[in-house]
């Protein structure tokens, strides 16, 4: 086991330690139902295929804020980002309701990019400031009054539909995925993330347009936002307030718990995706165990802090 | 017990210490002992050990195998604080400086004056004022905070700083490195003042003019071990370079062309910025290197950053092969018709992303070169890192190791290969030899030749004379923000550009 | 003279956000109070400061780890924690209340502690530490406190959520209507605890060597480390006293809505707020610059701004945009000095 484990890359160390801990998790499942329910729906592939189509929103939230912490930067701005592209787009309604959403996205992004690249304000607090503003804009929008827009046939068929057997949602998780994982490491934007994201002023002094690159990926975590947002809407047929605000933390947890380094500048996509259905399933174990709202925070807390600590811990002051 | 210790007596022996970082061997079975009241020059390239050699003495690094003893007594130390409770007090080469506290919270920081269990700050800014008087630093505000300082006055306030924890065993670390030379004869003098108080200095510096003229003791160290240890003048130069690198060096320099005279083509017109640049022309050919002297902080890097795009606001104009250029970024200065490359002053955080691979680092500057459309070509990235180490002779494990695993020489070799890959035609260097061991230090004078005779442009910064000597066929020499001399062919030497830096001519006042 | 003068100088030089902030304060406060149907009077404001409290209690909490480049997420949690502890233990005789307050502000401080300790020989980074031991805080709050509700002595709400001259006839403590008493008489209590936690905890705290040793971490922390300085005990020291704070402001909550409520959407706006307030009033949170009493100032002014939509007829569904443009428009202006930056390697730094 130990011999094992040496072999391993440390940077892929934390996508090992969490597909193990969600062996655990399958098996600990696994064994409640069986002992109380007689059953094992966590191992039949429907019941996975029905969580996995609920993860695919954090997934893809998740994608997107891998980028902007790949750069040590954050984004705060996520709940109202997918909120407000989720209202606009089943405004809007129709043929243009998808590209508003994502236009919705896009323009976010650009403004938290604008913000954080050239007036170099802290990206927890511009992003934070963003927010508020989208929040405001939302409720001035709906008149405080949950909107009676209803979602798009198409976006109905991408969140809920299923193709082949397989929900749409998760195809348009597996489509952003691979999207990701492709700039991340094979196009020059991606490397320059990771330079940008290591040390900014020599990104910077090698010709790397880091202003770009900053803006980029906070208009990428806009998108992804915002493809989640409405795809949301499409599963619960409409947009409404606060649908964002239960996937800022579990998406920077789960991209946490996939390994990149939260400082930026390291980290898989791989580990991310793992992270993604780590905390998925977690939380479908607990509701099947029907753990308390207490008990699932407590739960959710220590897991996290376990695995970080099992991750190995930082280095020694380095200079 | 102090007081049993006198001239001559070993203060701090070592006796077979050992060190390794994850497999490899940093110091292999070194004695070592350094008498009180001497000044103990540690030579010896870069990886040679003498950096894990003081960090052990000072507690930084632990656990090591082997024992040390001060004065006699065996000691162990797990903290810096430790060591400098016991009279050993470094001073780093990486500054030791908190930039957002004031300079008398530094200079107090590991034991300031309290009263009632309180900091009191009084009491702490007279004892800063009082050390930073021994050092005839009195310019210097204790309530400034230090991140307002130079970086030459920062070092002063470290040594300061390192004065004020009373040693008895001082190390400097490259400490004179970024000293104007006002200052380093202010540390020269105080370190005198140190020797008649029984206090031992040990020094490190790839300056040897420095060490000859201080260093009584002289120990050089090589591939982690110690070579020898001598007094002053038992050993030529020619001799202690032979032991440094192990290996007979032929000439210094690469051969100079003669001196002729070149077309312009990089030409800079009454370039102006802020107060640093006062109007600066100058002009490099093709096939040229041009040297930029004088003593540190005049103005040349602001120069040289101008001209990468870096500063906004610049004045003046930059033509290239007579068009006017106006970089405004170092992107748009790396891929602008005239390709300008700039290896810049500090390799580890401008010049790298440190714990980034060697093959990402190699092409940063160049992921555009190397992609088919938005996806960047494998066959194309490793074609380019393999033409990049080769060139340069990069001594590397494998590519995909982290870059910091690399010794000093080589990173800069990296830096220097990044640039390459972009084929630039102005070449601007920042003090590249910095800090790095004299075999590298040769490669890079070579290959500053071969470049030029390539046909590309050099502008090359040094606050090492010989190096400016050695390696330029102009020189321009800079003081307060203007170009003051012009050298050119056997007008070069040490003696000039010393008097040039000082604008001794024109000097008035001041 | 002329070296306090100069020393006057260099520090408005050092701190230009800090007395921004303050100027930003009073001119706002000022305004507020002109454009008041009722004009400036001590009901309105013991009306404000009791607005203030909590926020302004937890932006102290937040400075202390911001100041050592940390930040921590668990604030609004532990304050919704241990407001839920208040209101299960502040009741009952004097002897039994006196014991409910320090239990409670002793368990935020263990809650901190332990955010301390795991961050420092976890060797984890303190924003994702907090982000879970912010989720076990929530948890441990519903458990003590699953649906709103408790019990806070009603003497202490009425004493505490008043003037001095309110507090001192709650208690009979002396006769309120003393002249020499009238000229503080006004002053609100939530303030005055306020001022009393700054100056006796967080002064002391700062004039201290673990306290400078936070600042030093924060500025440089290899620098820290060499200069031999106590950095583990900073560090936990610094969680420690953002978990007392934070349970000063628990505490405060408990007293003033006589109640707990383990609000989960509460917790969390409370703590984006506090980071909000540490920036406002000019704390760095790359660390080493800034203080608690800096971001007192801060959060007062977040406060002051909502205070604008209920004199000023302004549509309420505006508010939250105008709320965000405002906290957008205070932190670009921080950062437009940036554009005269000359030399575009000083951003990085």
């Amino acid at each position: 086991m130990n011999s094992l484990f040496s072999t391993i890359r440390p940077e892929n160390k934390p996508i090992a330690v969490a597909s193990l801990f969600i062996m655990v998790i399958l098996l600990i499942g696994t064994a409640y139902t069986l002992s109380v329910q007689g059953s094992a729906p966590l191992l039949s592939p429907n019941y996975l295929l029905q969580q996995l189509q609920t993860g695919s929103f954090l997934g893809i939230v998740a994608a997107g804020m891998m980028m902007v912490i790949l750069l040590g930067h954050i984004d705060l701005s996520v709940p109202w980002t997918l909120t407000a592209s989720a209202m606009m787009a089943a405004s809007v309604g129709g043929d243009m309701a998808l590209p508003t959403g994502i236009a919705v996205g896009l323009a976010v992004g650009l403004v938290n990019g604008l913000g954080i690249a050239y007036l170099r304000i802290p990206s927890m607090i511009f992003t934070l400031g963003v927010d508020s503003v989208l929040r405001g804009l939302m409720v001035a929008h709906t008149g405080g009054f949950a909107p009676q827009d209803q979602a798009t046939p198409l976006m109905r068929f991408l969140a809920a539909e299923r193709l082949l057997g397989i929900p749409v949602a998760i195809f348009v998780w597996a489509f952003v995925s691979v999207c990701v994982a492709l700039i991340l490491t094979r196009t020059s934007f991606g490397r320059s993330v990771y330079a940008t994201g290591n040390r900014e002023g020599a990104a910077f002094l090698s010709g790397i347009r880091t202003r770009m690159v900053i803006i980029g990926a906070f208009m990428v975590s806009g998108v992804c936002a915002a493809i989640a947002g409405v795809l949301l809407a499409g599963y619960s047929a409409k947009a409404y307030q606060g649908m964002g605000l239960p996937y800022l933390l579990p998406a920077i947890a789960a991209v946490v718990l996939g390994g990149t380094r939260i400082l930026g500048g390291q980290g898989r996509y791989v580990g991310t995706l793992v992270g993604v259905v780590l905390i998925v399933l977690l939380n479908s174990v607990l509701s099947i165990m029907q753990m308390p709202e207490a008990g699932r925070q407590i739960i959710y807390g220590a897991v996290l802090i376990g695995m970080l600590l099992v991750y190995g811990r930082g280095a020694r002051v380095a200079s | 017990m102090s007081d049993k210790t006198s001239a001559g007596m070993p203060i701090i022996e070592l006796r077979g210490i050992s060190k390794s970082f994850s497999g490899a061997r940093a110091l292999k079975e070194v004695d070592f002992s350094c008498r009180s009241g001497s000044t103990h020059a540690i030579l010896g390239e870069n990886g040679a050990g003498k950096s894990t050699l003081i960090k052990i003495m000072s507690g930084v690094l632990q656990p090591y195998s082997g024992e040390m003893r001060l004065n006699g007594q065996q000691v162990r130390f797990r903290s810096p604080s430790e060591a400098a409770r016991a009279g050993i007090v470094c001073i780093f080469q990486e500054l030791s400086l908190m930039p957002d506290l004031t300079v008398a919270d530094n200079i107090s920081i590991s034991d300031p004056p309290r009263r009632f269990g309180l900091i009191d700050g009084r009491a702490q800014r007279h004892r800063a004022e009082a050390l930073l008087a021994r050092i005839r630093c009195e310019d210097v505000n204790p309530n400034t905070l230090v991140r307002d300082l130079s970086l030459s006055r920062r070092q002063m306030v470290e040594i300061a700083k390192a004065l004020g924890m009373a040693p008895r065993v001082l190390i400097l670390d490259e400490a004179t490195s970024a000293l104007t030379s006002r200052d380093v004869e202010t540390v020269y003098g105080l370190l005198g003042e140190l020797k008649a108080e029984n206090v031992a200095s040990l020094f490190i510096s790839h300056r040897m003019h420095e060490v000859e003229r201080l260093c009584d003791t002289l120990s050089v160290f090589r591939n982690g071990s110690h070579v020898d240890t001598f007094m002053k003048g038992e050993r030529s130069p020619a001799e202690i370079v032979r032991m440094m690198i192990g290996r007979d060096v032929e000439a210094h320099f690469p051969q100079k062309p003669a001196p002729r005279d070149t077309a312009p083509y990089f030409e800079i017109d009454s370039l102006t910025w802020e107060n640093r640049l006062k109007g600066i022309n100058l002009t490099v050919g093709r096939g040229e290197i041009v040297g930029l002297g004088g003593l540190d902080g005049q103005g040349q890097k602001e120069l040289l950053l101008a001209l990468f795009g870096v500063l906004r606001g610049v004045g003046g104009e930059i033509r290239a092969a007579g068009t006017p250029i106006s970089p405004s970024s170092p992107h748009a200065a790396k891929t602008g018709k005239t390709r300008i490359a700039l290896v810049p002053e500090d390799r580890k955080t401008e010049g790298l992303m440190l714990p980034m691979s060697i093959a990402d680092n190699l092409l940063a500057a160049s992921f555009d070169r190397v992609s088919s459309g938005p996806f960047i070509d494998s066959g194309k990235e490793k074609a380019a890192v393999e033409e990049g180490i080769r060139k340069l002779q990069i001594k590397v494990n494998k590519a995909t190791d982290a870059v910091a695993t690399l010794s000093g020489g080589n990173q800069q070799k990296v830096v220097i290969a990044k640039w390459l890959m972009t084929e630039p035609d102005v070449i601007l260097l920042n003090d590249p030899t910095r800090g790095i061991d004299v075999g590298t230090k040769q490669e890079i004078y070579k290959l500053m030749r071969e470049l030029a005779d390539e046909g590309k442009a050099i502008l090359f910064y040094s606050t090492d004379y010989a190096e400016l000597v050695g390696c330029c066929d102009r020189v321009a020499v800079m003081y307060d923000g203007t170009i003051t001399t012009e050298l050119k062919g056997s007008a070069i030497n040490e003696e000039a550009i010393v008097a040039a830096s000082l604008n001794i001519n024109t000097q008035s006042a001041a | 003279m002329e070296s306090f003068k100069n020393a006057l100088a260099a520090s408005i030089r050092q701190s230009r956000a800090f007395y921004g902030a303050v100027a930003l304060l009073v001119i706002i406060y000022l305004v507020y109070n002109i454009l008041h149907p009722h004009g400036f009077s001590s009901a309105v404001l013991v009306q404000n400061a009791n607005e203030m409290a909590a926020i302004a209690f937890l932006a102290m909490a937040q400075t202390v780890p911001v100041l050592l480049g940390g930040l921590d997420l668990s604030v609004g949690a532990v304050m919704t924690l241990t407001s839920c502890i208040a209101s299960e233990l502040v009741h009952g005789s004097p002897a039994t209340i006196l014991f409910g307050m320090v239990m409670t502000l002793l368990s935020g401080t263990a809650f901190g502690l332990l955010n301390g300790i795991i961050v420092v020989y976890g060797r984890l980074q303190p924003i994702i530490v907090t982000l879970a031991t912010g989720a076990i805080a929530i948890g441990l709050a519903l458990f003590i406190r699953p649906k709103p509700g408790g019990e806070i002595d009603a003497d202490l709400n009425w004493a505490v959520t008043n003037s001095l001259r309110d507090l001192v006839e709650t208690y009979h403590l002396f006769n309120p209507d003393a002249g020499w008493f009238a000229p503080v008489a006004w002053i609100p209590v939530p303030l005055l605890a306020l001022l009393a936690v700054a100056v006796l905890v967080w002064i002391p705290f700062r004039k201290s060597v673990t306290g400078r040793t936070v600042y030093a971490i924060g500025s440089a922390e290899g620098a820290a480390y060499m200069s031999g300085l106590p950095i583990n005990r900073a560090k936990i020291a610094a969680f420690a006293l953002a978990g007392f704070f934070a349970a000063c402001g628990g505490l405060y909550l408990a007293i003033q809505t006589s109640s707990g409520n383990a609000d989960v959407m509460q917790a969390g706006a409370y703590t984006l707020n506090s980071i909000a307030a540490v920036v406002l009033g000019g704390t760095s949170l790359l660390g080493g610059i800034g203080g608690a009493i800096a971001s007192l100032v801060g959060a007062c002014i977040l406060r002051v701004i909502s205070f604008y939509f209920r004199i000023v007829s302004i549509d309420p569904l505006l508010q939250p945009l105008i709320e965000g443009l405002v906290l957008l428009a205070a932190v670009s202006l921080g950062a437009l000095r940036t554009l005269r930056v000359k030399n575009n390697l000083d951003l990085f730094r």
